[in-house]
């Protein structure tokens, strides 16, 4: 049994288009999923509606949401928050706004263990600086005490990491954690990102638009389109020849350092096309209550 | 009915009527009081002292709303006192505008030291207490009608001046003056033309706002005694006898008390439901 | 230090306010067309006691001459004496100011719990009636100044039900004996109860005139200044740990909310305090605002001068003291 499992996902805009279209995908413990797509393809929106921070115009209106095989739309909203808080994290893409500037630092760390798990103050606090080490944060009591703006990009992305970490989830969703920060940075942290899911052991599901990344870090890949599931697979088949399409045609378009003055390929309209007739098509059964 | 957002938007117009009904009303009975008042507000009957209201035992029927503890019937002052109100509205209200906004226009518009002397002067003007001020306005004038005028004019100039220097100085950044300017306006042709109509929604719910405020000074100054010179009745002046009859004739106080929140309430709401009408950002 | 500098220049701009206050003052009042010693010397009085009275208080100088004797007597702290009630202003203003004090701070924290609780009840439920009609109570509230509020307290508590008192700051049965002119804070220091709720009886009323108008205002800055806060980043992210919607609005958002909104509350604060002129008159309280109006009617100069410039002082040294704390309460202020 995966630890998350979710099964047709179909989320939409209130009385509006959908947003996912009968998303099916599950994370095994200890692996690591991405999730791939282009803008708009709706990776984000299946991170949120597992997490249960939908916006408030978006509501799910059909699937299951399975964690440890218990299905989290079932549960009141309270029931559910705590589940969630005490066995998911998550790793934001934007480390200069996901920290609250008016409060210091290692109560957002610790806030979660002490407020929502119940652990004492001084043990939380313990906790916070042994994870400070372990991303690599010099001077790990003075950062503590320190404010969100005294800390550079790099440096919030890394408490942010270890904040995930701080209560032993066992679900991370890292949404794009690397898009905002400094191309020289943005390798340093996937490789913190990835030390520190081996070393933890935690299931990974880590949403990106960039094909290299996933190489480097996770061993399944699901690929979205217009919030379809497209292609499902693991890591290495992907590359040696994916089977969809799209899929081939996003391998293709990447561009490579090998061939700097190679110019790009771009999806080519017919793939699109077909693409977006099957998404046509599949729309059609949806509203017809078929089965797929 | 829902906007974009999803939200029930309560009807537009519906505080329009309200507001506008009322001082419809205000207007009417302002303009006809001689005609439908049923005594004449300053003649004084001890014998129909502190009669109640019609519904109440006890009353005489002649007198509607009742009567004062001099035996004045305070329908009749009512209406004759919501005339006052309505000229001090009006007038002190336009007067206000006229001047705090072209005051604002020039300090927004021409900037340099005409805007450095008129915003200091705003500055220490918000710090004198208004209420304060205007008395003080009132003993150097000597009290009456103009006194009260130019009193509430002196006050609160700066609340139009401020708005609109504000928007001036936003709206005079925009490409369509620079524009204009280079077709061949004056500056001044310019700020009038080009900045007024994008003022004007803004401008229109301050003036009827100004308006309330105007009633509520002469209502405040008329209750110390210092407003008019006259013996006609004024809002303020009869409540200021029915605080002190309270727990005789409370109806001295509660009837005038009343008309003053209606009429206070609906110019300001009558201002924000213009406004929202005619804000094209929010349609 | 940043913090000092912003002290001095606005202490700077302090200054130059209250000067131009006071030159307006002065020139308002001596445009005076009636003489205001004529006032105060019986019917009989002779052209020669008329000059002498005048020679007296300095109306025979020049405008401008008077002004520097004024100004050069405030500096070394005489403001003058009275006409009409025969004291030294300065002692007559620091006898009423601390009534005037306690009534508009006891306004301000009724307004603040007010305003807040309204809009933080009106964020976690938005979307819904219950903001809806929320936000119809504010705008009725802000319609409206503290002079009606006042009325209608008076007719609602005073004469309807009778649960308060409508005059005077303290029952004079009650005979205790004040050290200060603090009697409120007085009271609560001295831990006497009963003398409290006394005087909470008179107070409370007037300051919750005063409040109203204020509360709305609150209300409509923090809402907007909440709701806006709940669309970042940090807020979402405090969901997903767990924390629930009251939880998030009054831990994560609500001081992030509250700095926006504070300068342009202590501007507010000050309109609060003009407006003690009128209610403390309403209420026959005694205090400043209640005392400046008999002396303008009475074209007591140096009274008025008086208290002018201490109202004057009291919005500015608010106006400070919330720059100050603005300053204090920002974390990038200060470690700058």
């Amino acid at each position: 049994m995966s630890f998350l499992q979710i099964q047709d996902l179909t989320v939409r805009l209130r009385n509006g288009p959908p947003l996912l279209r009968r998303v099916s995908l599950g994370v095994e413990a200890g692996d690591v999923r991405a999730l791939v797509g282009e803008s708009g393809a709706g990776k984000s929106m299946i991170g949120k509606a597992v997490l249960g921070i939908l916006p408030r115009a978006a509501e799910v209106s059909e699937g299951r949401i399975l964690l440890e095989g218990e299905d989290l739309q079932t549960l009141s909203p309270k029931a559910r928050r705590q589940r969630i808080g005490a066995k998911v994290a998550l790793i934001p893409q934007d480390p200069l706004t996901a920290l609250n500037p008016s409060r210091r630092v290692g109560p957002q760390i610790t806030d979660r263990l002490v407020d929502i798990l119940g652990w004492k103050r001084p043990a939380a606090e313990a906790r916070a600086l042994e994870l400070l080490e372990e991303v690599h944060i010099q001077e790990p009591g003075r950062v503590m005490k320190a404010y969100p703006h005294e800390l550079s990009g790099g440096m919030r992305q890394r408490v942010l990491i270890a904040s995930a970490f701080a209560a032993e989830p066992k679900l991370i969703i890292a949404d794009e954690p690397t898009t905002a920060l400094d191309v020289t940075v943005q390798k340093q942290i996937l490789k913190l990102i990835r030390e520190m899911q081996q070393r933890h052991g935690t299931a990974l599901l880590f949403v990106t638009h960039d094909l290299g990344v996933v190489s480097k870090i996770a061993q399944s890949l699901t690929v979205l389109y217009a919030g379809k599931v497209v292609e499902d697979t693991a890591v290495r088949s992907f590359f040696a020849g994916p089977s969809h399409a799209y899929s081939r045609a996003l391998l293709a378009a990447t561009p490579r350092y090998t061939d700097p003055d190679g110019s790009l390929t771009p999806v080519p309209d017919s793939v699109v096309a077909e693409v977006n007739r099957e998404i046509a098509a599949f729309d059609v059964t949806m509203k017809e209550g078929g089965q797929p | 009915m829902h906007d974009a957002r999803g939200h029930v938007r309560r009807l537009p117009g519906l505080r329009l009527w309200l507001s506008g009904g009322w001082l419809t009303l205000l207007v009417l009975a302002a303009v006809f009081a001689p005609l439908i008042s049923p005594h004449d507000p300053l003649a004084q009957d001890l014998f129909a002292g502190r009669l109640p209201p019609f519904w109440e035992t006890g009353a005489d029927p002649a007198y509607l709303l009742g009567t004062d503890s001099l035996g004045r019937d305070v329908l009749s002052r009512m209406l004759y006192g919501g005339r006052l109100a309505l000229i001090v509205a009006l007038v002190a209200g336009t007067l206000t505008c006229l001047i705090g906004a072209t005051l604002g226009l020039i300090a927004g518009f021409y900037r340099g030291w005409a805007d450095l002397a008129i915003s200091r002067l705003v500055d220490i003007w918000m710090a004198f207490p208004p209420v304060l001020f205007a008395i003080l306005l009132i003993a150097v004038l000597g009290t009456g009608l103009m006194s009260v005028i130019i009193a509430i004019v002196v006050i609160d100039w700066t609340r139009f001046a401020r708005v609109v220097r504000a928007e001036a100085m936003g709206q005079g950044a925009m490409d369509y003056v620079a524009s204009a300017r280079v077709a061949g306006r004056t500056r001044f042709g310019t700020a009038l033309a080009e900045i007024l109509p994008n003022v004007l929604p803004t401008i229109v719910a301050l003036l009827t706002l100004e308006m309330g405020i105007a009633v509520i000074v002469e209502a405040i100054l008329s209750f110390v005694n210092l407003s008019i010179s006259t013996d006609q009745p004024t809002w303020g002046g009869m409540i200021a006898e029915g605080r002190s009859s309270i727990y005789q004739a409370w109806w001295v106080l509660v009837f005038p008390l009343f008309a003053l929140f209606l009429t206070v309430l609906s110019f300001s709401q009558f201002g924000e439901g213009l406004k929202e009408h005619f804000d094209p950002v929010l349609r | 230090m940043p913090i000092a500098r912003a002290f001095a220049t606005r202490l700077v701009t302090t200054l130059i306010t209250l000067f131009g206050v006071a030159v307006i003052v002065f020139v308002v009042i001596r445009v005076v067309p009636g003489n205001p010693i004529a006032m105060m010397l019986p019917p009989g009085a002779t052209e020669a006691d008329i000059a002498r009275l005048q020679a007296l208080y300095g109306f025979d100088k020049s405008i401008p001459e008077q002004f520097w004797i004024w100004i050069s007597n405030v500096i070394q702290g005489d403001f003058g004496t009275s006409i009409t009630l025969r004291q030294p202003v300065f002692g007559l203003v620091l006898g009423r100011l601390p009534a005037t004090l306690e009534l508009s701070v006891l306004a301000l924290v009724i307004a603040v719990v007010l305003g807040g609780a309204a809009a933080l009840t009106a964020t976690l439920y938005r979307g819904t009636k219950v903001e809806g009609s929320v936000d119809v109570a504010g705008g009725v509230a802000l319609s409206l100044p503290d002079f009606l509020w006042g009325l209608a307290l008076i007719l609602l508590f005073g004469v309807v039900w009778p649960l308060f008192h409508i005059s005077g700051r303290i029952s004079p049965s009650l005979g205790f004996e004040f050290s200060s002119l603090f009697y409120l804070f007085e009271a609560l220091a001295r831990l006497r109860f009963d003398v409290v709720a006394d005087l909470l009886a008179h107070m409370l009323m007037p300051a919750l005139a005063l409040a109203i108008p204020l509360a709305a205002i609150i209300l409509q800055l923090l809402k907007q200044s909440l709701k806006e806060c709940m669309h970042d980043d940090y807020i979402t992210l405090a969901r997903t740990k767990g924390y629930s919607e009251t939880s998030i609005i009054l831990r994560d958002a609500l001081p992030n909310a509250v700095l926006p909104t504070l300068t342009l509350i202590g501007v507010q604060f000050t309109f609060l305090i003009g407006g003690t002129v009128i209610i403390e008159r309403l209420f026959s309280y005694e205090g400043l605002g209640n005392m400046a109006i008999d002396a303008v009617i009475n074209r007591d100069l140096p009274l008025i001068q008086g208290i002018v410039l201490g109202f004057a002082l009291l919005f500015t040294l608010v106006n400070l003291l919330v720059d100050m704390t603005y300053a204090a309460l920002n974390p990038r202020l200060r470690h700058a």
